[in-house]
Order: C-alpha cells, then structure tokens, then sequence
C-alpha cells in the first residue's frame, strides 16, 4: 500500500480547500522558480528518467513526447495543450484533480511549457465539468494575482499564459487532434497523423497535448526528484497512479496507488470489497470503458499496470475499475458501451462511422437473444475490421470491449441465443 | 525529382519522392481503390479504401495520405516495403468496402450514376460477393439544393469530396456534414440551394450516385452514350467538354481534363446549356413578308439573298459575326465579302476596340492559363471574372491558395471567392501605382475584361495599363502580363482572321444604327441590336434577337453540330467535333456561304472542311502561332502604349449582367432560366 508521504494528491478528496492558501500549505508552488531555473534539459531529463507514462490511456512515456517538441522556437510559437476533457466512461480522475488540487495542476501547466517553450497553455475542460471549470478558472486568477502566472511568471523569468476553453460534451474531443480541431473552433474530427501536433498542431503552431494527471504530477516529481518516482511501482510501469473504482463495490472511489498494485487490493482495501464478496465477482472493466473486460478467473492475482494487462489483451488505459458482480447482464452492459461508441463516434472516417452502429446493433440481438450462433464470428470480424483501420482510436476503443466480452464471456452469449431458440 | 526506392509486393521499383504512395503506385501501374482522394482535392483519408500494408507499421495506412517520403527504411537499411496485395491489405480494403456498402441502397437500376460509379466498379473489383449486413439500413432525406444537382443522400458514402470541392476550388462554403456519427448528412446550410458557377461539377466528383444532374435525370444510361470531344464555346476560356449524345439528341456535357486550361472544371453554363441545343431552333429558311416571318425552301431563301446583294452596292453591303463563330465560318465570310467587293466586316459585336493593329499580344491573355500560378501579382481591370470565366476565376484562387499572391480589382466590386485590394471604380485609377501596390511583385497579370476595351475609350484605357505594365517591368522578354479576358468564344480567332474592318470600312457599330447599310449579314451575332433600314440576313442556330430582327433567316448550326476550330481567350488553337446533325434543314454555316459564294458566280474556292482549314491556315498564320515566341511583342506593346487620348471619367461596369443569360442557347434554356431565376431570387 502506497505510504502517506509518498501520496502526490494529497487533497483529492477535497477536505481542504482548493485554494492557494491552502495549496501552499500542501507544498504546491513551493520554489518553483529554483526548478525552472534549472533549465529545460534538466526537466526533460528528470521526467524522463522518472519513467512517467502518459495518463490519458495510451501510455506514452511524458519525457520522450516533450522532448519531441523543437528545441528553438522558429517563426511559429509553441503551445501546451491540456487534455481536461476526460469523459471515458468509468473515469472521474480529472475531475478530482481540477476541483480539488488545482494549484497543482496549474504549478505542473507552468513547468511544463517552460520545458517546451511554450508562453501559453490552453486548457481545454470537458462541457459537462461546469464546476470544474470554475474552480479552475478561480485558481487561475488567484494564481495571476499572486504573480504566479503573466509575465515573469513565479520569478522564473518566463511568461506564462494559461487560458481555460470548455467543450460542448462531445466525447471525440478527448482525441488529440481532434482536440486541437475544437479549439481552433471547427468541428472535433480527428486529424491524420502524420504530421504529429509536436511538428503541427494548434494552429499549425508545434504543440504537445498532455493529460491532466500527466501535468499534475510533474511538479511533485521534479521536487522530489525522478528517482524517488521511479522508486516506486514496478519497471517500466513507475510512480503513483489515480484509480478510479466504480460499479459493483462497497465503496466506490478514487484512490492514488503504486502502478502494479494488485485489483484485489485496490477493490478489497480500498473500495470496500466486491458486493456480495469477491466470489459474487463476475467481471472487471480495468481500465475504462473502452478497454476489454477480464474474467473474475483472471483477476485473482492481478498487477494494475500497463505491461501485465496487455499481456492479458487488455489495457490499464485510464486506471479506472470498472467492478461487476454476478448480478450483472455482461451482454446488456458491453452493449451500453457500443451504443455509447455508436454515438460518439464524429462519422469521418468509414470503418468506425459504419462499423460502430453495426456493432451495436448485434449487439442488441445478444442481448436479447435474437441471434444466430454464426453472427458471434461474424461481429467479431467485423470488430477486427474497424479495429486499426480507422483515423483516430475510437474505432479501436469500440471493437475492444466487444472482443473481451466474446473471447470471456461467449458462453454466455451462446446460452442465450439457445434459450431464445427454444 | 528525387527516386526513392521501394519494395512493392515483393518487386523493386523506383518512384518519384514527391508524391503521396497512391500516386506513386498508380504510376507503376498498380491501382489502389479509392474514394475520398482525389488530386485535386485536399486529403482527407477518410474512405479508408485505400489502405495498404506498409511491413514494420502495426497498422494498415492510408496510401493515399501517406508520403512516400515518409516511409521508414528496414532495420538494416533496406528499402521500405509496402504491399498491395497481402491478406493485411486485402482486409482492410474489403472491410471498408463491406462498411461503405451495409448502408448503401441497393437502387443500381435506378440510379442514373449507374454504369460510371466508382462504388459499383471498386465493389466488383475489390469488394465480396454478398452482404452479411441482416440489420436495417440507413435511410436519409434528400436535399433540395438548388435547379442542377438532384440529391439522393442515402446514397452517400461521406467522402466529402463536394464538400472540399465547394470550399476549396469554387471558394463558396456552401456543403458540409451536419451530425455525428452514422447520422452525419451532407448538406447546404439550413438547405439553401448552391449557387456557385460551377457547382455542376460536384455531380463528376460525387464518387456515387448521391449528386446527380437534375436536367439528365432518368434520361439515358451512360453505356448507350456517343462521346465526342469537343470545345466549350459559353466564354472564351475554351474549356475541354465531352458531348454524350444519344442518336440526333445531346443528352449532357461533361469536362475533359485539360491541365493547361480548364483542369478537370467546367462552368455550369457549359455542363447544363444542352437542353437550350433542342428549343427554339431555326430549322428551315424564312422569310419576312409583312412583318410575319414564312417558311421558304433554301433555293427560294438564297435567291432572296442573291437578289438582294445583287440591287445592293458592294459598300453597302456588311456582316457582323457572333460571339460563337467558328474561325472557318468567319473565313469563308470574309472570303466571300472580299470577293463581292466589301470590307464591312467585324466580330465585335460589343464594339470592342481591340484590333490587330498591335499585334497578336495586344489581344490575348499572354501569360496564358497555367501561368496563372506563375504570377505574383494580379491587377483586375473592369472584369469580374468569377461570371466572365468561372473556371479560369477557380484557377486564380487556385494560386492565391498557395500564398504570396496580391490580388488588386479596379472596376465593379463582387465577390471573386479571394480577397483584393479594392481601389474603385474609375479607370484614371489605374494610373495611381501606389494605391495599386504590388511594387513588390515581380510576374503581375493585368488582367483586362471585355467590357474595359469596349468602351469608347477602351484603346486609351488599354495604353494606359500597357504603359504602366511595361514601366513596372511586367511587360518584359520574358514575361508578358497583359491579359485580356474574352467572354466570347470566337472572339480571339476573328481578330486572328483579320475579321475587322479597315480604316475606310465599317465597324460593328456603325453597321448597327442602320443608316450605312443596305443588306446587313448577322453570323450568329444576337448581342447586338441593328436599327430599322437595313435588309439584315441572320445566319445562325437559334430564334433570338438576331433572327427577330432578321428579313431572311438562313438556319446554321450550333457548336455541337458541326466541325470547327476556336482560338481561346490565350489564343490556343482547338477544334470543336460535331456529335448530332443540325435540326430539320438547317446547314453547316460555311456551306451556306459556299452555296451564296456559287449562285453569285464567285465560288469559293474549298469544297470541304479540309481544304477549307487548309487555305485557311495559310492565309492566317497567327492561328497557329500559340506556342510560337513573338519577337516583336515589346515592340507592338510600345506602340500601343504610346496612344494618348482622353479616359472618360465613367464607372467601369461589367457587360454582362446575368451570367445565365449570355448568348441565344442559354436564354433558350428552361435550366439556365431556372439557376437565373434562383439568382435573382437570392440577391
């Protein structure tokens, strides 16, 4: 379990307040101005030896993607992007980070573009996040006021802008280019990649877009330093991690972890046990809606960690636990989600556009019965035909869930298509 | 051009770096399906049919976003590879074909895309056989968006390619998806109706049978078509077309590419014109007799015409010709004034003052079509040439795209789709260099519409510019910008002919006020006026102002009725192909001159079209002189700059006021009448 003075967020839960004052109290913006002085190298380097892995799902070490950005500013400024439009269903770990540990975050904003060259950051906050946003909004001119922000930015010499744009609720958004394509005011469709934002991005301008949690925890990483970071959790898969756990348990939350933490921990100690007990367990989402769900069989023993989920064909993705016991329709809930794909996904491109309401649609037969044994194969085919061949992942992101249920579950699937037969 | 080498299903080619790999597949010969991309277009990727293996990439790629440049070589350096043909690529490509096809209706027979769509050709080449779509389909509510492109939405595919097309070539932001998802439609903003010049080719460029053509709905079947080559006559741009027709009836025009004209675009008067070809028609000889007009045999009209030359003094006798001529048809006419003794001839009916007193450049546009994005600099002098010439208007926002392009309007302000620097209205404002302001640019266009040189100070006007080109230096060896954009197709070829009166002859308009003429020959020319007096004998196609003025109509044909040759607006010489016969009796407009020419005993001395062009070329080179290098084009343009004479303190309006409406086929036609209606109707 991980030690109390190795938490970063250390006001998640919010029993303290957000404010600077408060913050301050905590260590946020505690000489921020000595790291920024140590110069952009030194930054790149301690996050990259820290082994941070990007937040937002995919897991792209943090270090590596700044130093993509150009080291000299040409004729075209650089911007830092944050992705605060978490919305993956099942993950509310932003959220608690933008209303409760604000400083932090805004702390992280800062250090981070001064390692990219960036004068100015844009937030870009999911619609629905209402008081998120003005949470965030409220720190922000807080942090402006008490110099921390603007120009000389915490005495560090460096101009610093930060601005707060909110979406309209569209979960597309959340993919980076298509991200940037909202806040340049067009529709959120993802962009072909390459050109990378890092060569291409807002405005054309060379862009990195992180996660929120990615950003919250750099200032804590550079002050501590990355050793202490990759100290902890497991090779390749290092430092501390929020977890979100909804669903069938006693006590759902959010909890900061070591990365490789085991499920049975996170759900036992933490979220207060599976309902009806651990045997009552029948499945779990590990890592947010899109990523494929695993067997109670094969939670037992499990490490919450990148690396060992994908050897399971699953995902850590966002970290959040989504728990369901015995009582749970698994056909019923993965169809929720198809239907949730089906209509998020933004219609440009063909597999996902066609793919994703096809899907669904079978899916609702499962549900009900009303299927051919043959049309498993056959949806699952059709998910490997949108999986990987689409612009932007929600193609992938929709074929998964379905893939997990019939690789786990198409007992269950098979039974109920018999019963309606007879 | 850099050659990067690449491993292509096991075999190594060399290709041209610069190009995307569909591009570079398609130039070994290896065809990758498609239907997003489109050269012309910007990228989209968003078909996803041409997806391709690229070895080492964890996923297929779209070959037509991918660079070949961006291809990473092997481990140990070995040429990247990439495959067509493997099980990857296979999958992927007929996966998205089954995704395009699950909610794509199934009305073949009925569409009229049928027989030249690319979904039914791609499916049988590169789809499955069946449908293992069981769900419902998808069905969509057509749009109505305007007299000339019918909807069929729930045809579409999404690939948005009218939706680029419209905002990137036409410059006018009139499509876009509207919805997410499976839901998302192509549509108008709130359904307003298109109402770009060249909208009609959106329905080329819709892979599928979304967007069609409303006038050739349901008519024919593109297998059962006659295709003929041939020449866009509606402005002076010359625009390659295709007439399909159907046994003695032209069912529709579609473009030809033509890179140095008119790309793959052609305008909607010359795609949508053909149902004016069957209306309105001359097709037997007339005579006036007490203000009505009575059917007469040919041997009856000609003798008409014959007495008539015959009781008329050769001076009195004059031939205005039209602004859809052939160059033979203007030819054989002056042959046959020469031998009767007149020279009152001339082919500018809009009394332009352009001559050939100055050589071949001081009437065509010299840096021609393509060297459009060449210029760095474009001044346009009393034109719009968005209505005069669409798809030579999409050529400069094609180039201003690109950027570093100033563009300055003196004239008439419109919306051209790109912005200009306005200077106003007056033409002593071409004279004010600063206001102007392209003092940095080095290749400028001076850009002169049709309507400038048609004033009466045209000629002071035009040596104006020309001096200011010239001092400015972008009159040069190497770099002639003096453009004159010609809205009529005969035009350029009638000066090259020498269709134009001498010093003691009569012009255009002093034929017109009908005081100095007897007999007054109209070849087609219906844009001009002639008052009470003259016998006036119209030669032509269609029932317009000409025959309604006409004592005597001899009936012609029209451009896609017989053979002939243009020289457009960059004096490029083409030829026009007949693809129906003429209606009823009416002739080939030369034949009827030969016929004249023999009854008078003065026979012409060509018997077909051969001999005919021959004779022609021979005593007209500068019809074939396009490619030639004019050595003396300074020396001419001098002479013209040195003309002084008064600049009339008048505002520059554009002749043509309705872009539907400019020649006697257009107003025949009930489409063209619509889109002006709509227009008038928006405004």
């Amino acid at each position: 379990m991980l030690k109390n003075e190795d938490r970063i967020f250390t006001n998640i839960y919010g029993n303290n307040s957000w404010n600077l004052t408060s913050a301050r109290r905590r260590g946020n913006w505690d000489s921020t101005d000595i790291l920024v002085k140590k110069g952009r190298d030194w930054i790149i380097n301690e996050m990259k030896a820290s082994g941070l892995r990007g937040r937002g799902g995919a897991g792209f070490p943090t270090g590596l993607k700044w130093s993509f950005m150009p080291k000299e500013v040409s004729d075209r400024p650089h911007y830092l992007v944050v992705n605060a439009d978490e919305s993956e269903p099942g993950t509310c770990k932003d959220r608690e980070i933008l209303r409760n540990e604000p400083h932090q975050f805004i702390e992280g904003c800062l250090l981070a573009s001064f390692a990219m060259n960036a004068h100015a950051c844009y937030v870009y906050v999911r619609g629905e996040y209402i008081h998120e946003r003005i949470v965030l909004q409220n720190a922000i001119n807080e942090a402006y006021e008490a110099g921390l922000l603007g120009k000389n930015a915490s005495n560090s010499g460096w101009d610093f802008d930060i601005y707060v744009h909110h979406g309209a609720g569209a979960y597309i958004c959340g993919e980076e280019t298509a991200l940037l394509e909202s806040l340049e005011g067009k529709k959120g469709m993802p962009r072909l990649k390459p050109p990378f934002p890092a060569n291409c991005g807002l405005y054309g301008c060379p862009t990195t877009v992180n996660n929120v949690e990615s950003i919250s925890v750099a200032p804590e990483i550079l002050r501590r330093g990355a050793s202490w970071f990759s100290s902890l959790g497991k090779t390749n898969n290092t430092g501390t991690k929020l977890f979100c756990i909804s669903g069938h348990v006693n006590n759902p939350c959010n909890i900061e972890e070591e990365m490789g933490v085991p499920l049975r921990d996170l759900i036992e100690k933490h979220a207060g046990g599976v309902r009806g007990g651990w045997d009552n367990l029948l499945a779990v989402i590990p890592g947010g809606s899109s990523v494929p769900c695993l067997p109670a069989s094969q939670c037992q023993d499990l490490s919450m960690d990148f690396d060992s989920l994908k050897e399971l064909k699953s995902g850590l993705g966002t970290a959040a636990v989504i728990v369901m016991d015995k009582s749970t329709d698994i056909i019923a809930a993965i169809a929720r989600l198809s239907y949730f794909y089906k209509h998020e996904s933004c219609g440009q491109c063909t597999p996902c556009r066609e793919g994703t309401g096809w899907m669904w649609r079978v899916m609702e037969r499962f549900v009900s019965g009303k299927a051919e044994k043959s049309e498993i194969d056959l949806l699952l085919e059709v998910s490997t035909q949108v999986e990987g061949h689409t612009i932007c992942a929600l193609g992938d992101a929709a074929a998964w869930p379905i893939q997990g249920l019939i690789r786990h579950f198409r007992h269950v699937i098979e039974e109920r298509i018999d019963n309606q037969v007879s | 051009m850099q050659d990067t080498k690449l491993i292509i299903d096991e075999k190594e080619y060399m290709v041209n770096s610069e190009l995307t790999v569909i591009q570079a597949l398609e130039d070994i010969g290896i065809e990758i399906p498609r239907f997003c991309f489109h050269e012309k277009l910007s990228i989209a990727g968003n078909c996803r049919m041409c997806l391709i293996e690229v070895v080492g990439a964890p996923k297929p790629a779209a070959s037509c976003h991918l660079g070949v440049r961006d291809l990473r070589p092997g481990p140990n350096g070995e040429p990247p590879k990439i495959n067509t043909k493997s099980e990857v690529a296979k999958k992927a490509q007929k996966g998205a074909m089954e995704f395009l096809l699950a909610n794509h209706p199934l009305d073949c027979p009925i569409c009229d895309q049928g027989g030249e769509c690319d979904l039914q050709d791609q499916a049988m080449k590169f789809g499955t056989d069946k449908s293992r779509f069981s769900e419902n389909k998808r069905a969509v509510e057509n749009k109505d968006i305007g007299p000339l492109v019918k909807t069929v939405m729930t045809r579409c595919i999404h690939c948005t390619r009218c939706v680029r097309f419209s905002t990137e070539v036409a410059g006018v932001s009139e499509l876009g998806a509207t919805g997410r998802g499976e839901d998302m439609e192509i549509t108008t903003y709130l359904e307003k109706s298109m109402d770009s010049e060249l909208q009609g080719n959106v329905i080329d460029l819709c892979p599928v049978g979304a967007l069609t053509s409303k006038p050739y709905e349901f008519k024919a079947r593109s297998w059962e078509l006659t295709k003929t080559e041939s020449i866009d006559v509606m402005d002076g741009l010359g625009s390659n077309i295709r007439i399909d027709s159907k046994g003695s009836e032209v069912m529709r025009i579609i473009p030809r590419f033509n890179d140095d004209i008119n790309e793959e675009w052609i305008s909607d008067k010359a795609r949508f014109i053909w149902d004016g070809l069957k209306v309105q028609r001359l097709d037997r000889p007339y005579i006036r007799i007490n203000i009505k007009l009575k059917e007469v045999s040919w041997s009856h009209a000609i003798d008409k015409v014959i007495e008539k030359m015959n009781q008329t003094a050769p001076e009195r006798i004059g031939c205005i010709a039209g602004d859809m001529s052939t160059a033979e048809e203007m030819y054989s006419m002056k042959k046959l004034m020469d031998k009767i003794g007149s020279s009152n001839y001339d082919c500018r009916q809009d009394s332009s003052k352009l001559s050939i007193d100055y050589g071949r450049a001081s009437y065509i546009f010299n840096p021609t079509v393509n060297g459009i994005e060449e210029a760095d600099g474009i001044v346009i002098i009393g034109s719009n040439p968005r209505i005069e010439s669409p798809v030579l208007n999409a050529r400069i926002r094609k180039r201003w795209l690109t950027g570093n392009l100033k563009v300055s309007l003196v004239g008439e302000e419109c919306d051209l789709t790109y912005p200009y620097n306005y200077i106003g209205n007056n033409p002593n404002l071409i004279s004010d260099a600063k206001k102007i302001g392209l003092d940095d640019c080095k290749k400028i266009i001076w850009l002169v519409g049709g309507s400038v040189v048609s004033r009466d100070d045209g000629l002071p006007i035009l040596s104006k510019v020309v001096e200011h080109a010239l001092n400015s230096g972008s009159i040069s060896d190497d770099w002639n910008g003096l453009s004159i954009l010609h809205t009529a197709a005969s035009r350029v070829a009638g000066l090259d002919i020498g269709f134009v009166p001498n010093r003691d002859s009569l012009s255009a308009n002093n034929m017109k006020n009908g005081i100095e003429t007897d007999l007054l020959f109209l070849l087609g020319a219906d844009e001009i006026e002639i008052e009470k007096g003259p016998c006036v004998v119209y030669i032509g196609s269609h029932g317009d102002i000409g025959a309604n003025r006409a004592d005597i109509i001899l009936p012609g044909s029209c451009y896609t009725e017989k053979n002939g040759s243009y020289v457009n607006t960059e004096g490029r010489l083409q030829e026009i192909n007949r693809a129906v016969f003429p209606p009823g009796n009416a002739k080939d407009d030369w034949t009827i001159l030969k016929l004249i020419s023999d009854k008078i005993k003065q026979p012409l001395d060509f018997i077909d079209t051969d001999s005919l062009r021959k004779m022609m070329f021979k005593d007209c080179p500068n019809l074939l002189s396009f490619e030639q290098h004019h050595d003396h084009y300074l020396e001419d343009l001098r002479k013209l700059s040195s003309v002084k004479g008064s600049i009339l303190d008048l505002k520059m309006d554009i002749n043509i006021k309705d872009f539907y409406m400019t020649n006697p086929i257009a107003r025949s036609s009930k489409v063209m009448a619509n889109c002006s209606i709509q227009k008038s109707k928006k405004q």
